[in-house]
């Protein structure tokens, strides 16, 4: 079939799709991947082996599996999407009874050579199966509402599952994403309307509930949201993460202490330095000029994306690509907020430049379809 | 599953939706790009500050504290090296395992050994744990030597105080202790050196007085430290001062003479050269060992020491004041040929009591002097005399020269709990007793009784200014560091010196007279001769019943009822050169309790002079010597050739 289609379609074959690769994105995957080798050079105090090497090999492998999943048509992963988003479930149901405990959260299955983080697999898997439903359903019946309702059953089963673990910040993002698809597959926006008053009065029944019986967040959730929105109150405890990296950032000034100086990361002040906080580095070290340098590279990533998917008239491409930069967007900008002092503390890496397996391997996965979308698209 | 077949066409709608998120993502962006402006560059400079104030701590030196000398350069406190033994878990990687080694090369029990693990698991792995404390330094240079196969072990080596002459100077030196709640609450001393804990601060004495100059000042690093403390780097430091030494002007050993002669008495003695003011001696007895302080005395000790009925704790020769007894009458006589009330040669008829308002005062010999003069009168200490002229001159002169002689104000030495002795006026007796002065009152104090009380240090001083005719001061401290303390008083004392003069007279008579009360107590060395004065305060009131009967013999009185013997002198009576006072609490007569104990140790003074003092302070600095560190001990053999 591939081939007819690719026949059809004046698809690229063989080596020529490696031409067809859409280049910019790789480089721009490639920067945001070495500032982050750079900063977690840095926050080891020049010890390469610490993290930057294993990032390295990771990023390497990462990288690989991005060219080779680029070769392999888009409607292989089409007819792959169901089968991703029932075998990520699992996992996430496994993790409920196998998981490791890390951090108070259940997230990890250690798989010997390394920890895989199946909710991080089901961002990617949530994106593929919701692309295959929207270019399956008819588009007149998009917005009917017994076709909304199964994306959203789709997104809600494994949202409930990482909720359980507990972990806000995934379950969030993987609602974000879905709300992404369902946005760019053309619902209508009064779903969306009706959500946003449902989800005002979801934060209200959330707060109404602290201290009461029915609580619905954790306790270490509700102190991350009043020191959100009030760091001063707890400067020790836990707004110790919000103040001390807004202390590095603000620190670096417009152009940075330079490589290496930077003493609120180097020093320990900041927590999770090679993960989560690790954007703090980047501003104290290199200023204003370096965190914003990294912006624009994850702005252009965001960018190429979308007008890869403007130019792809295979739906499930397009949605694919839309919804994989759109969750990619969210990690950063939840991360960025969160360094910045816009959001609360939540766990989500900076992605590429963060110290770590499962998301830079899911990242790179992410890419590689978004590649194969771009080189197998219809034009 | 069965799937439609591949859409080719992209719909508009699709295409708006995507640039409307791209255009939101965007947006959002731009938010993030503004924050990080506002926060880098906006608020860079505030940021800046909180960062290094988050990165830099001080870290305090300790000085080392001054040290204390006699006057010839005997090391009287000192700083001897503490050697103690700390682990650092993250080093020592297995510490069960190194402690179990360094077990075998120092005694280590097993409880010392489970409570080291205990604390170790509690603390950061960096923080060094102590393991045992006040070790001999054999044991150290043991753990030294095998420190290849003790990791994380290291010896350290601090600093405690310690007074090699425990007893002797206890009452002058004092001691140091750890910095209590109750220090901090009393002193008002920002030093942040205070804030160490177990900093030893002085807590008694010398070591307490002059605790500003003996401190000196912490070494200040500034370090870099990471957000749990580790240090990371020193970024620079303030050197510190080491605090000053001190060169005491008693000498170590005529105070250990001193001592000695006391033996067990209750008592207090206090040689001054009446040239310069220099305290040669200050003894009280009994004494205690200060050493028992610095680490923290145990209670039984403590019980001991503060419920002992001699009181070893208080320096009797600032602290204690006594009724000064006949010692006074030298002030009453001054005070009586100043105001012209007597001549020089006038006598008194002494029948062995006078009647005055219904009152009878007897003299101490029952049947009377007969006809004294003023020179008799002191050699016999005849009290009727000394009620008469009392009673001539009144008690507003007589205390005022009481005062001019240094009885009844405060001396200002480095010691704590100087009490003023009393000089009695009538105002001050309306102010404290509520009542008016009485004749009586002016007669007992004629005699040194009644309300009249000084200290041995006081009598110290009359008996000084009375030798050298000048108002000289008393001086305890030398040299502070390298500046040397002034004398102060050198100026002639306001009284006419042809007074004086009849006065040491008396004086002389006393020790030196057939008829004189301490002749047993005459030092028969030619030029070399004591002048002195014998008192006996009573410290109970005798009735008439019992003065009917017989007085009871003080040998016959329980101790606290005995009299206080007292004995004030100076020598060589024509070239005055030490005073000398002596207490003995409840010893019974002056010329018998006191008297020989001042023989001796003037004797002892006298021959000492040889010893290089008696000049005055700013012939006898040593840092000429060019091989002499100024802040060193001045001690050297030749010096005390």
């Amino acid at each position: 079939m591939s081939y007819y289609a690719n026949q059809h379609d004046n698809l690229p074959s063989g080596f020529s799709k490696v031409l067809a690769f859409n280049w910019a994105l790789t480089l721009l995957i490639i920067a945001a991947s070495s500032v982050g080798f750079l900063m977690l050079f840095s926050v080891a105090d020049g010890d390469i082996n610490r993290w930057a090497r294993p990032q390295m090999v990771r990023f390497a492998l990462g990288l690989t599996m991005m060219a080779v999943m680029a070769f392999i048509p888009i409607s292989a992963y089409r007819s792959l999407s169901l089968f991703t988003y029932l075998f990520a479930l699992a996992l996430l149901v496994v993790v409920e009874f196998f998981g490791d405990i890390g951090k108070g959260a259940q997230r990890w299955i250690d798989l010997g050579f390394m920890r895989l983080q199946p909710s991080e697999l089901m961002k990617i898997a949530l994106v593929m199966v919701l692309a295959l439903y929207y270019s399956w359903l008819d588009r007149n019946r998009v917005s009917k509402p017994q076709w909304v309702l199964p994306p959203l059953i789709l997104t809600l089963i494994p949202m409930a599952l990482v909720l359980r673990q507990p972990d806000l910040g995934t379950a969030m993002l993987l609602f974000a994403g879905a709300t992404v698809m369902m946005f760019v597959a053309g619902v209508s926006l009064w779903y969306f309307s009706t959500g946003a008053v449902a989800a005002a009065s979801l934060v209200y029944a959330v707060f109404q509930s602290k201290g009461q019986s029915w609580q619905l967040l954790k306790d270490y959730q509700y102190r991350r949201i009043d020191t959100f929105l009030d760091p001063s109150l707890d400067p020790l405890g836990s707004g110790y993460h919000i103040t001390q990296s807004k202390i590095a950032l603000g620190s670096g000034g417009i152009s940075g202490r330079g490589f290496m100086q930077g003493t609120q990361s180097h020093l320990n002040f900041l927590p999770e330095k090679h993960t989560d906080f690790i954007f703090t580095t980047l501003a104290e070290e290199f200023g204003f000029v370096g965190g914003m340098a990294l912006l624009v590279i994850y702005a252009l990533i965001v960018m190429f994306c979308v007008a890869s998917a403007l130019s792809n008239s295979n739906r499930f491409g397009a949605l694919l690509t839309l919804g994989i930069s759109a969750t990619f967007f969210f990690y950063f900008a939840v991360n960025m907020s969160m360094v910045m002092g816009l959001a609360p503390v939540v766990g989500v890496p900076l992605p590429l430049v963060s110290y770590g397996g499962s998301a830079m391997l899911v990242l790179m996965v992410g890419f590689g379809l978004v590649q194969s979308a771009h080189v197998h698209r219809p034009r | 599953m069965r799937l439609p077949k591949v859409e080719k066409q992209q719909s508009g709608k699709m295409s708006r939706r995507a640039l409307l998120l791209l255009g939101g993502q965007l947006g959002f962006m731009s938010v993030l790009g503004l924050r990080m402006r506002d926060l880098g560059v906006k608020q860079a400079e505030q940021f800046r500050l909180l960062a290094e104030e988050n990165r830099i701590n001080l870290q305090l030196i300790p000085p080392s504290r001054g040290l204390i000398y006699d006057r010839l350069g005997s090391p009287i406190a000192i700083n001897i090296p503490l050697y103690r033994i700390q682990i650092i878990r993250e080093q020592a990687q297995n510490p069960e395992q190194v402690l179990r080694r360094l077990s075998k090369l120092i005694p280590l029990s097993e409880d010392t050994i489970a409570q080291v693990l205990e604390t170790i698991s509690n603390r950061k792995p960096w923080v060094p744990v102590t393991v045992t404390e006040n070790l001999e330094w054999e044991h150290v240079a043991v753990v030294a030597a095998n420190a290849p196969s003790l990791p994380g072990i290291s010896p350290i080596v601090g600093a405690y105080r310690k007074y090699p002459q425990p007893h002797a100077f206890c009452h002058i030196v004092g001691y140091v202790g750890p910095v209590s709640d109750y220090d901090l609450s009393r002193i008002e001393d920002d030093d942040p050196l205070l804030r160490i804990p177990r900093f030893q601060i002085g807590k008694n004495g010398v070591e307490a007085r002059a605790e500003h100059d003996l401190r000196g000042k912490a070494e200040i690093k500034r370090i870099e430290v990471n957000s749990v403390g580790r240090v990371m780097r020193e970024i620079d430091s303030e050197a510190g001062i080491a605090g000053k030494n001190l060169q005491l002007t008693i000498d170590n050993e005529l105070q250990h003479t001193t001592l000695n002669r006391i033996k067990d008495e209750s008592a207090a003695v206090v040689v001054m050269d009446v040239r310069n003011g220099d305290i040669l001696t200050l003894a009280s007895a009994p004494t205690y060992d200060p050493n028992k302080f610095v680490t923290g005395i145990s209670v039984p000790d403590w019980k001991a020491l503060n419920e002992n009925k001699y009181r070893p704790l208080a320096n009797k020769t600032v602290s204690g004041t006594y009724p000064p007894g006949s010692t006074y009458k030298m002030v009453v006589a001054l005070a009586a040929l100043e105001a012209g009330v007597i001549g020089p040669k006038e006598k008194v008829r002494c029948s062995g009591s006078v009647e005055v308002s219904g009152r009878k005062f007897h003299c101490w010999r029952r049947g009377g002097h007969g006809r004294v003069d003023l020179v008799r009168s002191l050699r016999e200490s005849c009290d009727v005399y000394f009620y008469d002229i009392a009673q001539r001159v009144g008690i507003e002169k007589i205390s005022n020269m009481a005062r001019r002689l240094g009885l009844g104000i405060r001396h200002d030495l480095p010691l704590p709990a100087i009490r003023r002795g009393l000089a009695p006026t009538k105002d001050w007796k309306r102010r404290v007793k509520g009542k008016d002065w009485f004749i009586g009152d002016t007669l007992n104090a004629g005699i040194g009784q009644g309300f009249t009380l000084a200290s041995p240090m006081q009598l110290a001083v009359m008996s000084a200014r009375i030798a050298s005719g000048t108002a000289i001061s008393p001086r305890l401290i030398n040299t502070t560091g390298d500046a040397l303390m002034p004398v102060s008083g050198t100026t002639p004392l306001d009284v006419d010196p042809e007074h004086l003069a009849l006065v040491r007279l008396g004086m002389y008579e006393v020790v030196n007279s057939g008829r004189g009360t301490a002749r047993g107590s005459r030092i028969a060395i030619q030029g070399l001769e004591m002048a002195g004065k014998t008192g006996t305060s009573q410290v109970r009131f005798i009735t008439k019943k019992e003065r009917a009967s017989g007085v009871i013999r003080n040998e016959d009185l329980p101790w606290e009822r005995r009299d206080h013997a007292l004995f004030v002198a100076f020598a060589p009576y024509d070239d005055p050169k030490y005073a000398i006072s002596v207490v003995v609490e409840h010893g019974g007569g002056g010329s018998k309790a006191a008297a020989p104990i001042a023989h001796d140790i003037m004797l002892a003074t006298l021959e000492r002079t040889k010893a290089g003092y008696g000049k005055l302070p700013s012939q006898k600095r040593r840092t000429d010597d060019p091989d002499e560190q100024p802040s060193d001990a001045p001690v050297k053999a030749k010096d005390r050739a």
